[in-house]
């Protein structure tokens, strides 16, 4: 094409001279704007199932909104006014903070000595890395419903295990604090291995020559860890941490599943361990059906979250600007 | 690093997408071989497998599937109504049961009007009350056809009562208790006796019995009166039946096995307790969950009190349905008196029909897995005279919220006194919702 038009130049002035300006113009806006091309599937996914179904939420939250209704009606934000009176939405949000803390400090200490333990030179080391993700690949409602049964009042190994030396069986489902302890164990059980390998890789990525000179100054094990590990760590640790607290706040299965019988969405006969996803689920779904506040439930959820990690980030940019550990937290550690 | 999340989001949207697609394929009610697939959705045991095949062999067009059974009612009602919000994947025929009948109810375009096909002619075959239930308030529309009421009766294990010295046959023991006082000295006796079982599995069930006796009983309604107030705290019958079940919990007769949880199963299969309120559709569970090493330990006696009904559904097709005409003939066909029959034949859910009560294959009926008690008579003679109680807009969700109250006393997180006051102002915000 190109050498038949060279042939001609005369003939036909006008389309040689617009074409290759057309084609540099198209090769302009392909190099401008085909690397949003290629990144496009991504947000349109997000835009699809996330951006879209959180106005959406914002939306029904406005409204009085019956599940099987036909015509919600406009209400504003009373939605949201009546929620923040609402003593069993705060009673869930206590129920999810409590079961977050107590689950989450443990486990990612946990899973640092962990992680610790994996990077040295032990035999099977692959087999043993390999070994801490097994709980993760169980299905969690398998998990929870195992969990259930073992921390039953009557028929419960637990419970079984505790009377063998001698002491009195826990109410672990009628319990407030005996059932956050049991949800908890079971969330621990599960993501400790995940996080103690995100750890493990990052701890593989410490130069060995950091340690070294650790050592000729003098540093003992428990030293190097504090003082050299967990510092570089920091950005890791960061990322598990929100990671953790956005599954941790979001915790529904487990509780859920926990509970058997008549209404388990109540986390038990007063709301003992009824987290704020479970409240979003039984003022949305049954028995209320009121789409319009579990809306709000879940948009204030959302708004926890983000504070719940700011505060997380913050707290862990302090802990890492100091350039020692403070003597509290060697005491706290795992040797 | 920062790839992870975005890794993790890709992932999760991917499988999204593919549950999106998997369950699209899976509520496809399309043609297979030329048949037409009618889908059931049921909870419990309705006991229609017989009837479907029957059903099918008459119509070669038409292959049934049914989902749900064995599964908890709280379980499948919120699926029902999310189904029906959706505008996509609910059955082409649905059970209701009684108690969240008034909810559907309230916007019945969900559903077929079934007077708009024929179904008027078909009042006659059942009980009054029973068709009214179906009924929106206006009377225009009808959305659901009855299956079973629930009856009453209380069943017992005779090998447990065998153990306490108490008398086993059933009439005897239906002496023993006249009346709940007289229940209560029984449950004493037998507490006496150290069986190492309780005398009953929950206090919950013991209360939703009597309230719903004593309610129909007096003014026909419990919770919600007649003009849909809630008068949890002004009706004699509710705070009469509060009072008797916390004798009961008080003389600590309750084993405390929260209804329906894996605990009530389990205490089921190692004979942990020795009497349960046994509206006729229990029968079913009962069997399910004690299984058949406990074929012929069962037996069931009278209910204390006078009668009362527990419990009962409905069959509706939703609007949604690709199959309305075919779905209608098919609830037609298991609601109607032959269907009945041979629903109460498999799984012993009681007959809404006037006829079908009447048939000698119920009267007649016995119950094997009970120790051949005449279930037909026990439950069939207080299902004609039967005074149903009115369930409120809210019913499910006030209930809730009363028998909660009711197990908190019962677990001893709460004294009768605040459970009381709990289950009154609970019940308030739960109407108010």
């Amino acid at each position: 094409m190109a050498l038949q038009l060279d042939a001609r130049p005369p003939v036909t002035p006008t389309p040689g001279r617009s074409r290759p300006s057309r084609v540099g113009r198209l090769s302009r806006i392909d190099a401008k704007y085909s690397p949003y091309l290629y990144i496009a599937p991504f947000f349109v996914i997000f835009a699809i199932f996330g951006a879209w179904p959180l106005a959406y939420t914002f939306w029904v939250s406005l409204h009085d909104w019956d599940l099987l209704g036909s015509d919600p009606d406009f209400i504003g934000a009373a939605n949201y006014t009546q929620l923040l009176a609402d003593s069993d939405f705060w009673h869930s949000v206590v129920n999810t903070l409590g079961i977050f803390v107590l689950s989450t400090v443990p486990q990612l200490l946990l899973a640092l000595w962990l992680a610790n333990l994996l990077n040295r030179q032990l035999r099977m080391r692959t087999g043993w890395r390999m070994a801490v993700l097994v709980p993760n690949v169980t299905s969690t409602a398998a998990v929870a419903i195992v969990f259930g049964v073992l921390f039953g009042r009557e028929f419960g190994m637990i419970n079984w295990l505790l009377d063998l030396v001698g002491m009195d069986g826990i109410e672990w489902k009628a319990n407030r604090f005996a059932s956050w302890v049991a949800i908890s164990t079971m969330v621990d059980w599960r993501w400790t291995g995940y996080n103690a390998l995100i750890f493990l890789a990052a701890m593989q990525a410490i130069p060995r020559d950091l340690y070294e000179a650790a050592a000729i100054d003098g540093a003992n094990r428990a030293r190097q860890f504090w003082s050299v590990t967990v510092p570089l760590l920091k950005p890791t640790i960061i990322f598990c941490v929100i990671i953790s607290t956005i599954g941790g706040l979001q915790l529904f299965t487990e509780p859920r599943l926990f509970h058997s019988g008549t209404n388990p969405i109540r986390g038990g006969p007063l709301r003992e361990s009824q987290t704020m996803t479970m409240y979003m689920f039984e003022n949305a779904f049954a028995p209320y059906y009121n789409f319009g506040y579990g809306s709000a439930v879940a948009w204030l959820l959302f708004a926890l979250i983000a504070i719940v990690a700011a505060i997380n980030v913050l707290i862990i940019r302090r802990l890492g600007a100091s350039a020692r550990p403070p003597e509290a937290r060697r005491k706290g550690g795992s040797r | 690093m920062a790839t992870f999340p975005r890794h993790r989001l890709a992932a999760v949207a991917l499988a999204a997408a593919g549950a999106l697609l998997v369950s699209g394929c899976g509520s496809d009610t399309g043609a297979e071989d030329g048949k037409i697939t009618l889908t059931v959705d049921v909870f419990g045991q309705f006991g229609y497998e017989q009837l479907y095949q029957e059903y099918m062999d008459a119509n070669p067009g038409v292959k049934i599937v049914e989902r749900g059974t064995g599964g908890n009612l709280d379980e499948y009602s919120p699926r029902l109504t999310q189904w029906l919000a959706a505008g996509k994947g609910a059955g082409d025929v649905v059970a209701i049961e009684e108690g969240l009948m008034v909810e559907y109810k309230a916007n019945p375009d969900n559903f077929v009007n079934l007077l708009d096909h024929g179904a008027a002619e078909l009042k006659g075959n059942f009980l009054e009350w029973k068709w009214n239930q179906g009924l929106t308030a206006d009377g225009q529309k009808l959305i659901g056809l009855g299956t079973d009421v629930g009856g009453m009766a209380i069943c017992y294990r005779s090998d447990l009562f065998a153990k306490a010295g108490l008398p086993t046959d059933r009439e005897e023991v239906s002496k023993l208790w006249p009346t709940w006082d007289d229940y209560i000295t029984v449950g004493e006796r037998f507490k006496a006796a150290n069986t190492g079982a309780s005398f009953l599995d929950a206090a919950t069930n013991t209360f939703n019995t009597i309230v719903l006796q004593t309610a129909g009983n007096a003014q026909g309604y419990h919770y919600y009166d007649t003009s849909e107030n809630l008068v949890v705290d002004s009706n004699p019958a509710v705070k009469q039946a509060w009072d008797t079940t916390m004798k009961i919990i008080n003389a600590g007769l309750s084993g405390k096995y929260g209804s329906w949880s894996e605990e009530w199963v389990s205490a089921f299969k190692q004979a942990k307790f020795a009497t349960i309120a046994c509206p006729a559709w229990m029968t079913g569970v009962i069997e399910g969950y004690a299984g058949p090493e406990a074929k012929g330990k069962w037996d069931i006696a009278r209910v204390p009190g006078d009668g009362g009904n527990w419990g009962g559904s409905h069959l509706a097709v939703p609007a949604q349905s690709k199959h309305q005409e075919e779905a209608i003939k098919l609830a037609k066909f298991l609601t109607s008196p032959q269907g009945q029959i041979g629903a109460f034949k498999t799984k012993g859910p009681l007959p809404s029909s006037p006829q079908a009560l009447e048939d000698p294959a119920i009267a007649e009926a016995s119950n094997a897995y009970f120790s051949d008690a005449p279930v037909g008579k026990i439950f069939g003679e207080g299902a004609k005279t039967l005074k149903p109680v009115y369930m409120g807009p809210k019913n499910q969700a006030v209930r809730t919220e009363v028998e909660n109250a009711v197990r908190t006393v019962e677990l001893g997180q709460r004294n009768p006194d605040q459970g009381w006051q709990d289950a009154v102002n609970n019940a308030k915000k739960a109407a108010a919702k």
